[in-house]
């Protein structure tokens, strides 16, 4: 009877890895390296959660993802009282703050999912489509690293896992090296740009990256790539891009239909992809106050995400009707934030809804269809033009000021919001781009970029927890690793100043 | 026609005279007692039936014919003396015992409102702290022998049912494992203490053990039926004083010149108080019969119960129905004995939706509880600006209560046959075999009306309906050698064994939402093996000095192959100290003993499933998918774990006196220990990178106990009329974490536990941390001004660096008292008896999270309005301060459980109606008083967070028990 003690689960969900070798086991798995940047576990909703320190819903990679990119800048505040998101906004946060702890172990299992498909598909060439998309995925996590932490574990499809081992620290610049080398491996292995299925990778989301990579690459690693910046963002605009028509209808539950300029989706679905974070959080936590819920195609609003007034300073008309992107619901709200915790504080944005172009209501009033658009086309546009003005060779004024105006037509319905050479400024890109991508995960990174993040050149309301907002110390430029990771691996040294 | 009598009492074996042996006309009061010499007169009617009874012998009954001079001649009680105590896998005489074992008979338990056994014995024993969960009809309770062992794995003890250990995992529906046995069928409670008593239990000995007897019949035992009948009333003790209608609108009114977001047109005109709507007083019965004796030579017992009780929460409520029937024939000469029984029980829960308790805290008292209107069933619901709900608002907590009924039938069988063969050619040797299955099963449902607000958002379900089921099989085999070597002034008992255990269970469930579509379907099905070989040696030499070892392997399916067997040693010597020629003239000392032990137990039961070392991939559900291209994918994940993991092991050394003196009327017991738990379970975080999770179980850490525990027994007055009989018992226990991660680092300030609501999600307030007890708090200190209010986010800076930030946190206390006390008392007076249990603690902190809403933000966060504890008043907090030390207090407190007074009509009945028939009446209260400086309603809360726990209500209780 010794061997009664030999079991394997009986609970047919779960699978020891000698029953998944097919081609639907492996796709399977590839869905989960994409699906783990929307959902928080595997079970409705956000049950079997895959971070275990923070609450389910809000270990959603796509919601910390906001709330770090968002909440620590001009274009967002929240009015929660949950554990310590407000040090988001305060910029005083520590290596302990829950939030920055869930993002950090967020990306890391992200790295972790991709080498495990990684190293499970290797050298079988009819699966290398999803080794090629998981390298991509893991490039994609390891840019968050730098972006936001600027180091962090090494880890590849070399380790092993199931066990306890210390992997090695890398440096803002190995880190960099390496995205670049990966992301240039897998370049041509890739379908071409809007070439493979809904949702995966192609071409050009690689290609978003490396520019990413590269126009930031004088933060990250003090040596500028603007030149390559231009290449990269050549290569997505002659790619068969186009700015959808409409702004509007980018952020809207079919927006899957303006994969003319989305490049690079996070997929969402009301009923077979539900989760507390992703949109349901981004749509429902900006709704609010006299803001009908129905008009945002959900049950009810959870009054938490508004904006600031340096944001809504960035538009001379408001109301929407001269610039179509002024998205703001002023209704029953204050500009100016006099209690946090008060939603009515601060002018409502409603960028994102759970109705269709044609007003139809998604499929599930808490769960909306709408697709977070990670990488869009009006971006790349955005990028060759501020990687034009700030030196880098291969592309021209004329050219850069053409993709703007571009950008502003579309913006106003006609050229009276077109500028010329001279208007093409960095001040003037980085206030573009705010008026363009607010509250799509790019703020942090672009205001830190203009040197606009951390310190006292540029403030807003609360920036340093105060109502007229303060200078913060340079080190909030990047967040820490989280304590709970400095005591778990021993390799690794705290970033300087926390 | 009187006469008189008159004699001598001696020992039949020595032909001394006994002192204080009661000289008794049977069934009357009439009755002496016998002088220093054993002498004795009495006058007596002619014809009566005398009884001579002592302690320690047999007792002897003659009929009075005549004037005479009637000397008697008392056997030992050879049964009585031979007191055992059952230890696992047999049994030791008491004065052989050498492990820390403390048992209670029914004789001894708690009286009044005990509907499950847990309450029979709660502050009866040293060392063994019980807690209810709360008021709850049935609700379950946390047992703790001397502190718990682990920090993340479980530390309840193991229970054994008439040698069955039992799957501590309860099922759903059911929320308390030991509810399935009805108390009035328990015969006594064993609780092995230390591990040189627990130590053959292996594995799942760390917490300690409670081996659980259930009454049997007896070889020529007269038929005896037994009923009981008690009636109780259960009434709330008192309310959250809470801001009432007229107080709230003065604060919302002045409020609202202060803060525009604060919005007086959301006031109601009613009165409501939302306690007063949501609480009751409750009634309750409970019934049991029960018939034993033997039937040609088969002695058996049957039994059937039958408990109701309504909770004080409305449309709570529990039935319970058991029946058992037992048979424990011998045969072949007594050569072989068999025990074979059946215990069944079915409950059927009701359960209230506690939120509702939270809710009536919050819900604004201006407002009605029906709104009329029609909509939302009719009940007062928060409506945005525009007329939709309002998602955010407070449930109406009477909707929480009447638009749900969940409920749940709950079904469990223990069948368990015991053979018991003694060697015709070789009686020194017993084999002794045992199968046992316990088997349960659930089937509930959760069903909300679909109108109730809360329900109006897609994926709420509003048809929940589940089964679940457990399945434990069990198999032992143990031989024992029992041989007395006179020789040498030896004993031996030696017994070895093998144990085999399966367990299983299945549960599914199925849930709609209010268009019907299915919001979960689920299957789960899981198992585990425990396989065992064990073995104990007893030697005593002269009856002085005893040496006890034992032996278990235990090899469980939840480990990796090369991790799967523990071996469990233990050892302990015993000295009975009494039997020692120098001890001969101490005639006051009636018992010494002194024990010494040492022990390692060992724990599985992890809390983390039945696979936690092997790699799984995980599948998705329906409504966890992706979509790719046109198609969605179950998404396939691999699962984080440790292939390592293996068993916490604790070492515990025990050093306790056992001491009685004159004649046993003063008795009791000393133990000292210390408790070493190694590879103890921590969650810890994995070096990010390289596990598929952030956190997984361990084996990382250290942690000690160090205890000091004291029964004492007394009988001061024991006379024909009066008796009085008190125990006393304290324990002082002290945990400390000294290792939590796999390497040494100052810095590292513990697990976070402990979560505490009102604010927002994941807010945590204790921790586990190196060098301080588990589940210490973890807190700011709070900075009062002149006049003793809290300056609202002023903290201590403590370490002096100029800012006040995170690493201004201190420990605080933990919740565990420092000392435990637990007093119980009974006075028989003629055929009145007068009882009482208290039970005090000293020491430990409360976290009173039920006031944290206290704070004027939260009048109006999201177009709703929110009513708010008085505190409001004290501390006039506008935010959340939630770290603050402020909300922690003192958990000392002094609890008078119940006191009970009964009447037997024995002697009066058989007088005037010449009926024998045993009859007593009884009333108590139970939970009477309870003496703190906690400013909230009950100090006694799980892991010392006080929210909204269910109210222990007091209960009223009248019954009666008769019995011919």
């Amino acid at each position: 009877c010794v061997n009664d003690l030999d079991t394997l689960p009986l609970d047919e969900d779960l699978l020891t890895a000698d029953k998944l070798t097919d081609d639907a086991s492996y796709k399977g798995m590839l869905a989960k390296c994409y699906a783990a940047f929307v959902v928080g576990g595997q079970t409705g909703v956000d049950g079997e959660p895959d971070i275990s320190s923070i609450n389910g819903g809000f270990s959603s990679y796509l919601r910390q993802l906001w709330n770090h990119q968002e909440l620590t800048t001009d274009e967002a505040i929240c009015a929660w009282n949950d554990g310590n998101l407000r040090d988001l906004h305060d910029m005083d946060w520590t290596a302990s703050n829950e939030f920055v702890t869930a993002m950090y172990y967020r990306i890391t299992l992200e790295v972790a999912y991709c080498n495990n498909l990684i190293s499970l598909t290797k050298d079988q060439d009819e699966f290398k489509a999803y080794n090629t998309e998981a390298r991509f995925l893991r490039a994609l996590a390891y840019w968050h690293l730098l972006d936001m932490f600027g180091t962090g574990p090494f880890v590849t499809e070399e380790d092993p896992v199931g066990s306890f081992f210390f992997p090695e620290q890398a440096t803002a610049q190995q880190l960099f090296d390496y995205i670049e080398s990966e992301l240039k491996a897998i370049e041509n292995e890739l379908p071409a740009p809007r070439t493979n299925e809904y949702g995966r990778a192609d071409q050009a989301a690689a290609w978003m990256v490396l520019s990413k990579l590269y126009l930031n690459a004088e933060t990250y690693t003090g040596t500028p790539k603007y030149t390559e910046c231009i290449t990269y963002t050549q290569k997505i605009i002659n790619g068969g891009y186009s700015l959808e028509s409409n702004y509007e209808n980018l952020f809207l539950a079919d927006n899957n239909l303006s994969n003319n300029e989305i490049i690079f989706p996070l997929v969402c679905d009301g009923e077979r992809t539900q989760t507390w974070g992703g949109m349901t959080f981004l749509i429902h936590s900006t709704v609010g106050g006299d803001m009908p819920a129905s008009d945002s195609g959900i049950d009810g609003g959870w009054g938490g995400n508004r904006t600031t007034s340096s944001f809504v300073n960035l538009f001379d008309d408001i109301t929407g009707e001269t610039d179509s992107r002024a998205l703001i619901w002023t209704e029953g709200q204050n500009l100016e934030i006099g209690d946090i915790f008060s939603f009515r504080d601060g002018y409502a944005l409603r960028k994102f809804r759970n109705i269709t172009s044609d007003g139809v209501v998604g499929s599930n009033l808490s769960h909306p269809d709408t697709d977070f658009p990670l990488f869009r086309y009006a971006d790349a546009l955005l990028m060759y033009a501020e990687a034009v003005v700030r030196g880098g060779s291969g592309g021209d004024m004329g050219t850069a000021v053409g993709y703007i105006n571009q950008i502003r037509e579309r913006a106003y319905g006609n050229a009276d919001g077109n500028i010329t050479d001279a208007d093409l400024t960095l001040d003037f890109l980085l206030d573009e781009r705010g008026r363009e991508l607010y509250w799509e995960c790019h703020r942090r990174t672009d205001l830190r970029r203009f040197g606009k993040l951390a310190g006292g050149d540029y403030v807003w309301p609360w920036k340093g927890a105060v109502a007229a907002g303060k200078s913060v110390d340079a080190k909030y430029n990047v967040f820490p690793i989280p304590g709970a990771d400095i005591n778990a691996n021993p390799n690794l040294t705290q970033t300087t100043g926390y | 026609q009187v006469v008189s009598i008159s004699g001598k009492v001696t020992d039949q074996e020595t032909g001394e005279g006994l002192p204080g042996v009661t000289v008794l006309v049977k069934g009357t009061t009439n009755g002496t007692i016998t002088n220093f010499d054993g002498d004795y007169t009495l006058s007596v009617d002619q014809g009566v039936t005398v009884q001579f009874s002592y302690i320690g012998y047999e007792t002897t009954e003659f009929v009075v014919s005549s004037a005479q001079t009637l000397d008697v001649a008392l056997r030992l009680d050879t049964e009585q003396l031979e007191e055992v105590v059952v230890i696992g896998y047999g049994q030791v005489r008491k004065e052989d015992a050498t492990g820390a074992v403390a048992s209670v008979s029914s004789s001894d338990f708690n009286q009044g409102a005990t509907s499950s056994p847990q309450d029979l014995i709660q502050g009866k024993v040293a060392g063994v702290f019980i807690q209810s969960e709360g008021g709850a009809p049935g609700s379950s309770a946390k047992i703790r022998i001397r502190g718990g062992s682990s920090m993340s794995a479980s530390n309840d003890p193991l229970i054994v049912i008439d040698g069955m250990p039992i799957d501590n995992r309860t099922i759903d529906g059911m929320s308390n494992v030991l509810t399935s046995i009805n108390p009035n069928d328990i015969a006594s409670f064993t609780v092995l203490k230390d591990a040189s008593s627990t130590a053959i239990y292996g594995s799942r000995a760390s917490n300690g053990v409670i081996l659980i007897t259930t009454k049997e019949g007896k070889q020529n035992q007269d038929f005896r039926v037994e009923l009981q009948s008690k009636m109780t009333v259960s009434e709330i003790k008192e309310y959250i004083d809470v801001l009432d209608a007229d107080q709230f609108r003065a604060l919302v009114n002045q409020r609202a010149e202060l803060n525009s977001s604060v919005n007086p047109a959301l006031m109601g005109n009613a009165n409501t108080n939302w306690q007063d709507e949501i609480f009751q007083t409750a009634i309750g019965h409970e019934h049991n019969l029960s018939v034993s004796g033997a039937l040609d030579k088969i002695p058996f017992r049957a039994s059937l119960g039958y408990t109701d009780q309504f909770g004080i929460l409305r449309t709570s409520s529990m039935d319970r129905k058991t029946a058992t029937f037992k048979v424990n024939p011998s045969l072949l000469d007594d050569h072989l004995k068999i025990t074979a029984g059946i215990k069944y029980m079915n409950i059927g829960n009701r359960f209230a939706d506690k939120g509702a308790i939270g809710s009536a805290l919050r819900f604004d008292p201006t407002k009605p509880v029906f709104n009329n209107t029609g909509i939302y069933g009719g009940y007062t619901t928060w409506l945005m600006s525009d007329g939709s709900r309002n998602v955010n608002g407070t449930r109406n907590p009477v909707a929480q209560l009447q638009q749900k009924r969940d409920e749940s039938d709950v079904n469990r069988y223990i069948v368990d046959a015991q053979a018991n063969y003694k060697l015709h050619f070789f009686p020194d040797i017993t084999a002794t075999l045992k199968v046992g299955l316990d088997e349960s099963d659930s089937d509930g449902f959760v069903n909300t009306d679909r109108s109730a607000s809360w329900v109006r958002t897609a994926l709420s379900g509003v048809e929940r309906d589940y089964t679940q089921k457990r399945r434990n099989k069990l198999f032992n085999f143990y031989v024992n050698y029992k041989k007395d070597l006179p020789g040498i002034a030896s004993k031996v008992d030696a017994m070895a064994g093998y144990e085999w255990q399966h367990f299983w269970s299945n549960a599914s469930a199925y849930e709609i939402d209010r268009f019907s579509d299915v919001v979960e379907d689920s299957k789960d099905e899981t198992e585990n093996y425990l396989v065992s070989f064990f073995g104990r040696a007893n030697y005593s030499y002269k009856d002085k000095y005893l040496l006890t070892a034992t032996m278990r392997a235990d090899g469980s399916s939840r480990f990796h192959k090369d991790n799967r067997w523990g071996y469990y040693p233990s050892t302990a010597l015993g000295w009975r100290i009494i039997q020692e020629p120098f001890m001969e003239n101490l005639n006051a000392v009636s018992n010494l003993k002194l024990r010494l032990g040492y022990g390692l137990t060992g724990q599985q039961e992890l809390n983390t499933g039945d696979y936690p070392y092997l790699g799984v991939y995980r599948l998705s559900d329906s409504r966890t998918q992706y979509k790719l291209g046109d198609q969605y994918y179950t998404l396939i994940r691999p699962d984080g774990y440790d292939q390592s993991l293996e068993w916490e092991k604790t070492t515990t050394y025990n050093v306790g006196v056992d001491f009685g003196f004159f004649d046993n009327r003063l008795s009791g017991t000393v133990d000292f220990y210390k408790r070493d738990t190694k590879d103890l379970l921590n969650t810890i975080p994995v070096p990010a990178g390289t596990n598929f999770t952030d956190r997984l179980l361990t084996n990382v850490g250290d942690l000690e106990n160090i205890g000091f525990e004291l029964s004492v027994n007394a009988i001061p007055v024991s006379t024909k009329d009066l008796s009085w009989e008190l125990s006393f018992n304290l324990t002082h226990n002290q945990n400390k974490v000294t290792r939590l991660t796999n390497y040494d680092d100052p810095d590292y300030k513990g697990v976070d536990t402990g979560n505490i609501s009102g604010v927002g999600v994941g807010n945590t307030i204790q921790k586990h941390a190196v060098g301080h007890p588990l589940n210490t708090f973890y807190v700011y200190e709070q900075v009062y001004d002149a006049n003793g209010k809290p300056i609202e986010g002023l903290y201590v800076d403590r370490n002096n660096d100029g800012t006040v930030n995170e690493n201004d946190k201190y420990y605080a206390e933990s919740p565990t008292p420092d000392v435990f006390m637990g007093l119980s008392s009974t006075l028989y007076y003629k055929d009145f008896d007068f009882g009482f249990n208290a039970r005090a603690a000293i020491g430990g902190q409360i976290y009173n999270n039920v006031i944290i809403g206290a704070r004027y933000q939260e009048l109006t966060v999201n177009e709703y309005l929110t009513n708010m504890p008085s505190e409001i008043n004290n501390s006039k907090f506008a935010t959340a301060q939630q770290y603050s030390d402020y909300f922690l207090e003192d958990a000392s407190y002094l609890r008078l459980d119940n006191v009970t007074l009964g009447y037997n009509f024995q002697k009066l009945l058989k007088k005037s109606v010449g009926i024998d028939l045993n009859l007593r009446l009884y009333s108590s209260v139970q939970n009477v008083f309870v003496i703190t400086d906690y400013s909230g309603l009950d100090p006694e809360v799980n892991e010392g967070i006080d929210n909204d726990i269910y109210p222990r209500p007091r209960v009223y209780l009248f019954g009666l028990s008769a019995s011919f």
